[in-house]
């Protein structure tokens, strides 16, 4: 299965990637990051982020262990696997491409307009 | 994480999903309390967050691509379960199957067998068997391929870069030590055989070059079977003398077990060592089969393009042999397979496609039990749509259900034709060859696991499109009791079929049974009670001196004639009804053109009792006696069929037929085989069905005609009493006579033997073999397929009566009596009844012609038995429907409409 990096579904994954690439990190604390660093402008429905991060699993790109958390509780820690971290360079790179280009686009219809 | 892993470890990955959202729960919940919230809010608000954890869960399965497979269990544990629902169901459905996978898979065997299998030699697909290939010419008997000469094969064998050489030639003979004299197959082999085909010996050592050059030291291989027989398996027996034919050999080797050409051989000697004359002659063709590996790295092209150079220079070479000469080289398995089964693979086939069809039957039906199990659950099926089951999904689990029966089906009738392969083996007419393959290997599991998922499939189809997709509010609001047209509809193209099959299948009974009653009252053109026909073999030692040879044969009648019992015996060089025959062109006039353009006949060389001995009766003019010798004025004596061919309604007797193959003696006395001078013809008599009761009338040479041992000419004696067979008539059961024959035929040097030994009659009941054999087997499929069919058609009128009782009922209260209601249902089974013949009988003509086709002694299509047998079909389908149309007559009004 390929993800195509314009669509909504691949964009998710993509950011799941980053930041599961920072460190290993459980479901629930990348939902928060997603929206800390997001500054709330990105609103990660939580319900697709499990369904998201189990497909990176079963395709080898995430690994997963069970370990406590601080708080002593036990969670499942996802992190980034080497085939995981060529992905996330390759799609990161794809996507500066792609927003490169469509902004160079927009600039243009603009300048087009004038 | 594999798949197999996901699958496997379902239960806990369902943990740990579980596991992980709680946390995530109670993660969000604990935060949104940490931030003021209520904890019962709290707790809301992070459930609304994760926006269902069920769906989450779902979709999260879904990531894992485990799904459609624990769909399939799903499903078929359900399919169990309905299974068990209905034992009586099931039971006939199972049966029904395993009788048809099971026929089926047993056909499947012996073709897998038989057929298919490849040789029993390393990397057969390298070997191939070359010939000589002639432009232009083409010979009468064999086409445009020749059997090799001598010194065109080692031309080829030096010449070749792509393939290694080997040669072979059959050979016949006498062993008359160590132990009981007993004549065997034999064959000359180059030292190249066995290295070429890959095979090690048992014990020994294969022949070397030096073995195979003319004088070399006199050695032979023999067969397993031999070692064991007149060796007692000692390995001692290497080293030990041979005597063959009068001569002594060494023997050096043993042969693998079971190892065989296109017979199984016992003796082996160097084909190089035989020095006869035609050895030496690259015009003669004295049965040299040339058989070759493709070396490593070399393809097929390479190694005919090769050939075809090889042919070139050769005919550039020797102008006289070989203009317009090649070689050829083509697969040995192909060759082989047809050699060694011939005939019997149109057979095979024959009940292959016979056997479909009762499978095919076995299909429709089961498909029409389900169909109406179907319909009964239609509206269990339109409750599951409304819940939001897609018809994909209903399909889908239709279908595992029929896979499920399928299978189940399969396994019993893979157990049926493990048990039943063998037996059915050992009853083929005469012996199956390569019956030793027939064995059940993986071929055959996976044809029978095919045939059961596609016989699945078919009776699984119909009930399964059936899902509904619309209409649903219709269907759950109609009562239980409305059959759907279509169903109805459906119902009727079943029994139709089913009717069509079965038709095919009886009317190919009633033409091999039609056909075998007037192959059995032919007469065959000879008496054949209390007649032996054996051949003789007479003491090396005579056929080494043919000047021997006719007072030799005089003694062996002599000694038989003495014999208590025995009537009279004469010698006869090929006999009726068994294999071997020469067949020799005649013309009537000197001016005799090519080869080719010549009437056959099939030639009998005799003793003057040979008439009388065999009951065939003198029509006109005489038969040969003591007068008839060298010297005197050759004659023969023609059949009825031969004199009408050659001279019409002229009279025969007094007339010269020029025969240039016969064997006789040129003007300088070296021509062989090229008689320039006439033939008389003294007599006509009987003609005699001499290939079989079943093949004489399709043969392509029916002309027959007899010319006197006595006037074969000295040079010819030795290879003449090769091959002599006699004929004895007796006044008691032939076979009681034998051993007595044997110890009287022995002679002084105990090496004269009697082999192939028949009574006449077991050879006129085996030139039917294969039409009772087929006969048989078509009876039984064709039985099957009534059952069948009149199965097929009870259930599905009762089940369709049964839907129609509120309909009866309705009738009947306004005055329809139980005569109307039966004549109701049995008209609608008569129509569908007559479909089905119209159909099967279009089907039946094409079967007959296909009949006629494979098996010989099958006329043209006899109208009597199609009518017959439709008629047996008619009055059994009708049978079948008289149940529920007795039923349906006898419904109470009252009750069938309170029942709606």
């Amino acid at each position: 299965m390929t993800v195509k990096s314009d669509l909504p579904q691949g964009t998710l994954e993509l950011l799941v990637l980053k930041v599961v690439a920072l460190g290993p990190v459980h479901g629930y604390a990348i939902a928060q990051r997603l929206q800390h660093v997001s500054r709330y402008v990105v609103q990660v429905p939580q319900g697709s982020l499990y369904p998201a991060l189990h497909r990176l699993e079963n395709r080898g790109l995430l690994a997963a262990d069970w370990k406590e958390t601080e708080t002593g509780r036990e969670a499942k820690f996802y992190r980034l696997t080497r085939k995981g971290r060529a992905q996330l360079e390759k799609e990161a790179a794809s996507w500066e491409r792609l927003t490169e280009a469509v902004g160079l686009i927009l600039r243009l219809s603009q300048g087009g307009a004038q | 994480m594999t798949w197999w892993h996901r699958l496997l470890r379902r239960r806990q990955l369902e943990d740990q999903l579980d596991k992980e959202l709680h946390f995530h729960l109670e993660q969000h919940t604990t935060d949104l309390i940490a931030r003021g919230y209520d904890p019962e809010e709290a707790r809301r608000q992070a459930m609304l967050a994760l926006g269902g954890a069920e769906q989450v869960k779902e979709e999260c399965r879904d990531a894992r691509g485990t799904r459609w497979f624990e769909d399939l269990l799903r499903d078929f544990h359900y399919a169990l379960r309905t299974l068990r629902q209905r034992p009586g169901f099931a039971a006939v459905a199972l049966l029904t199957l395993a009788l048809g996978i099971g026929a089926t898979t047993v056909m499947f065997t012996l073709i897998n067998g038989v057929l298919l299998k490849p040789l029993h030699f390393p990397d057969p697909d390298r070997l191939f068997t070359l010939n000589e290939q002639t432009k232009g010419i083409t010979d009468y008997r064999w086409g445009d391929l020749w059997a090799y000469s001598y010194p065109n094969y080692l031309d080829c064998k030096r010449q070749s870069s792509s393939l290694d050489m080997a040669a072979w030639r059959y050979k016949r003979g006498t062993v008359s030590a160590p132990g009981e004299a007993e004549h065997v197959d034999g064959a000359e082999i180059s030292s190249e055989l066995f290295p070429v085909l890959g095979l090690t010996l048992t014990r020994g050592r294969a022949f070397l070059p030096e073995d195979d050059q003319p004088g070399a030291a006199p050695v032979a291989i023999i067969s397993y079977g031999l070692w064991q027989r007149h060796y007692g398996g000692n390995p001692g027996a290497i080293g030990k003398p041979l005597v063959l034919e009068g001569s002594s050999y060494t023997v050096v080797g043993i042969a693998p077990p079971g190892f065989r050409l296109s017979w199984e051989p016992d003796v082996f000697t160097p084909l190089g060592q035989d020095t006869r004359t035609y050895m030496q002659r690259r015009d003669a063709h004295p049965g040299i089969r040339v058989w070759a590996r493709l070396r490593p790295g070399v393809t097929t092209e390479e190694a005919q393009t090769e050939l075809a150079v090889i042919g070139r220079r050769l005919a550039a070479q020797y102008p006289k042999t070989n203009t317009g000469r090649g070689f050829v080289a083509r697969p040995l398995r192909q060759e082989l397979v047809v050699e060694l089964v011939g005939d019997d693979r149109g057979t095979l086939w024959l009940l292959l496609g016979a056997v479909s069809l009762v499978l095919l039957i076995a299909c429709v039906n089961v498909a029409s039990l389900l169909l109406a199990r179907a319909v009964s659950r239609e509206r269990e099926l339109a409750m599951r749509v409304a819940l939001g089951a897609s018809r994909g999904r209903l399909v889908r689990q239709c279908l595992t259900e029929s896979a499920v029966l399928g299978l189940a089906g399969g396994v019993l009738g893979f157990w049926l034709a493990v048990v039943g392969s063998r037996p059915f083996v050992a009853f083929w007419p005469g012996s199956l060859p390569r019956a030793e393959e027939v064995q059940l290997d993986w071929h055959v599991l996976v044809f029978a696991l095919a045939v059961s998922l596609l016989s699945g499939f078919l009776f699984g189809l119909a009930p399964a499109l059936r899902a509904p997709t619309r209409d649903l509010e219709q269907i759950l609001r109609a009562g239980a009791r409305t059959v759907a047209g279509s169903s109805r509809r459906l119902h009727s193209v079943f029994v139709i079929s089913e009717i069509a099959l079965a038709v095919v299948l009886l009317v190919a009974a009633g033409i091999l049974g039609q056909t075998l009653l007037r192959l059995s009252s032919l007469n065959p053109g000879i008496d054949i009670r209390n007649l032996l026909v054996t051949r003789a073999a007479l003491s090396p030692a005579v056929l080494a001196n043919p000047a021997r040879i006719p007072a030799a044969w005089q003694e062996l009648l002599d000694r038989v004639c003495r014999v208590p019992g025995v009537q009279s015996v004469a010698t006869v060089d090929t006999v009726p009804m068994r294999e071997g025959n020469n067949q020799i062109g005649y013309w009537t006039n000197a001016a005799v053109p090519e080869k080719h353009q010549m009437p056959l006949a099939l030639s009998n060389s005799v003793s003057p009792d040979y008439l009388k001995v065999m009951g065939i009766p003198l029509l006109e003019g005489r038969f040969f006696n003591d007068h008839d010798r060298m010297g005197s004025k050759p004659v023969i004596v023609l059949d009825e069929v031969m004199a009408k061919h050659a001279f019409g309604s002229q009279d025969p007797i007094g007339k010269n037929l020029w025969m240039p193959d016969m064997p006789c003696i040129g003007p300088k006395g070296e021509t062989f085989y090229d008689c320039t001078a006439p033939y008389e013809v003294v007599g006509v008599v009987g003609h005699v069905r001499y290939w079989g009761l079943a093949g004489d009338d399709q043969a392509h040479v029916r002309d027959q005609f007899y010319y006197p041992f006595a006037q074969v000419p000295d040079p010819f004696l030795a290879r003449w009493s090769e091959l002599m067979s006699i004929v004895v008539r007796t006044k008691i059961p032939p076979l009681n006579l034998l051993e007595p024959l044997r110890r009287e035929v022995r002679g002084a040097a105990g090496d004269q033997v009697l082999y192939e030994v028949y009574t006449m009659q077991q050879l006129a009941s085996r030139s039917l073999a294969q039409q009772r054999f087929l006969l048989l087997l078509f009876g039984i499929f064709a039985g099957l397929a009534l059952l069948l069919a009149c199965i097929g058609i009870y259930g599905v009128l009762a089940y369709v009566t049964s839907r129609r009782v509120p309909e009866i009922g309705v009738r009947m209260a306004f005055g329809a009596s139980a005569r109307d209601v039966m004549q109701l249902v049995l008209g609608q089974s008569l129509v569908m009844i007559f479909a089905g013949v119209g159909v099967g009988t279009a089907a039946a003509f094409i079967a007959a012609r296909l009949l006629e086709h494979l098996v010989t002694g099958v006329r043209s299509i006899e109208p009597l038995t199609f009518v017959a047998m439709i008629c047996v079909l008619v009055a059994a389908a009708l049978m079948a429907s008289f149940l529920p149309a007795r039923r349906a007559s006898r419904v109470d009004p009252m009750r069938a409409l309170r029942e709606e």
